[in-house]
């Protein structure tokens, strides 16, 4: 079994990869930077530090664009992470307006913080799960994960979120479509409780 | 409820570990992955690694130092010291950290934070602010570890680093440093009371009621590192004892 993690020049990769290693078991974690090694790829991870123009562009350049979209078709799981959620959209207005990756139809907004709460939202808060989905297994709602983002994805379709985030008037922090999740946290920076979240995406394959 | 952040402090210099007084006359305590490790196993909230060293010898960051404590480390890391250009910036993140911390840099180029921040996004920058109270009771900003005065005074300072797109600011008292007197409240007043990001305290941290206090006077974070080189304090305990006072922690 493969898990890859995309390498599209911006991100943090040392500790999504160490952590997905941690979570993997017996499935080997590959960092790929050539497009075509996702042909092989039994699960997918894109994370994300960032801009989103910049994301998008270094995605398009290096021809990640159509692979992913195949792998996606096939039903591979794809797991998106802070900025790699938010690519997943149709269009950011992070930066002016720029198209996604429009795997999970809808847009990325900039937080609107409310009373004292200040952009960007960092740290640790709490998610309620709001729907059904295997990535919540063994986490109960209320579970702290750590964020830090000042964009978020509001889905076209309320039903694909999985849970929210009570900051800013309420943001999706965990979406699925089908075999395309995305995490606005990180779980590979929230301890305990980003392993198990890991790992219930990695027992998709 | 988002919860407000216990991070220790970890001073390198070389591959050791080490903590002074008002930025002098520094103790060496160990090296850094062990410390990593043990942080890591007590309910830290992020960690923060600052080379000392760096900006003072003119070198890049030790990169693979925060490689290594990025694989122990599943909490958010901050590193700083020494980060000058965006070829340190990338490297960094690619080695292991979430966020950078500059200083030094700000002084010589400001638009170096809007450049990070619009390449990487502002999230991943800290703009580190060390001060000293001056005679007239003023706060002026320190480059270089605090050996190079400036003419910045620390709400003018924190407002340009807002306003160029840092994400959060670190703010360190370099008079209470390693004193373990208690933060410098009226310090911390001043500034999160003109900006709107988060504002992590530094310098002085005397015991988990100055970590209360601290929160009161609105700080987002809570850096220190002496309390827990020198005393019996930890990061866990102090947490319980926030929770306690109805302070939103993550437990």
């Amino acid at each position: 079994m493969q898990i890859s993690i995309i390498d599209y020049g911006l991100s943090n990769l040392a500790s999504i990869e160490r952590a997905t290693k941690i979570c993997a078991r017996d499935a080997q974690v590959a960092v790929v930077d050539n497009p075509n090694d996702l042909d092989s790829a039994d699960a997918i991870i894109l994370p994300g530090v960032g801009a989103f123009a910049d994301a998008m562009t270094n995605l398009k350049t290096g021809g990640f664009i159509p692979k992913i979209k195949t792998a996606v078709a096939d039903g591979v799981p794809f797991l998106g992470i802070c900025l790699g959620m938010q690519l997943l959209a149709s269009e950011s207005e992070e930066g002016g307006l720029h198209p996604g990756l429009d795997l999970i139809p809808g847009k990325v907004l900039r937080l609107q913080p409310q009373k004292k709460e200040k952009v960007p939202h960092v740290g640790w808060n709490s998610i309620t799960w709001t729907g059904t989905t295997p990535l919540s297994h063994q986490i109960n709602s209320g579970t702290d994960f750590y964020f830090v983002h000042s964009y978020y994805l509001a889905p076209k379709n309320p039903k694909l979120i999985m849970a929210e985030c009570d900051f800013a008037g309420g943001f999706c922090a965990v979406v699925q479509k089908d075999n395309v999740f995305g995490a606005q946290f990180h779980p590979e920076k929230s301890s305990t409780a980003g392993f198990t979240f890991l790992s219930n995406f990695i027992a998709q394959i | 409820m988002l919860k407000v952040r216990i991070i220790p402090t970890i001073l390198l210099k070389g591959a050791k570990i080490v903590k002074g007084k008002s930025f002098n006359a520094e103790r060496t305590f160990g090296t850094l992955l062990p410390a990593v490790k043990v942080y890591n196993s007590r309910q830290v909230d992020e960690l923060i690694i600052v080379d000392i060293l760096a900006t003072k010898e003119k070198r890049p960051p030790d990169f693979e130092s925060i490689r290594e404590a990025s694989l122990e480390c599943f909490v958010p890391l901050t590193a700083g010291g020494g980060i000058r250009t965006m070829n340190d910036v990338t490297k960094m993140l690619r080695a292991g950290a979430d966020k950078v911390s500059l200083n030094s840099i700000c002084f010589e180029r400001q638009e170096f934070i809007s450049e990070v921040a619009n390449r990487f996004g502002s999230q991943c920058v800290v703009a580190s602010i060390d001060v000293r109270q001056q005679a007239d009771g003023r706060y002026l900003c320190y480059s270089h570890a605090g050996r190079t005065k400036t003419s910045q005074e620390v709400v003018n300072w924190a407002q340009t680093m807002e306003a160029l797109g840092s994400g959060e600011i670190l703010l360190t008292s370099i008079d209470l440093d390693g004193t373990r007197k208690g933060y410098d409240l009226e310090l911390l007043k001043l500034v999160t009371k003109k900006v709107k990001i988060p504002v992590i305290i530094s310098g002085g941290a005397k015991d988990y009621d100055d970590f209360y206090r601290a929160y009161k006077a609105g700080a987002s974070g809570l850096a220190a590192a002496s309390i827990y080189q020198y005393t019996q304090s930890t990061p866990s305990e102090a947490k319980k004892y926030l929770a306690k006072k109805g302070v939103p922690v993550r437990i």
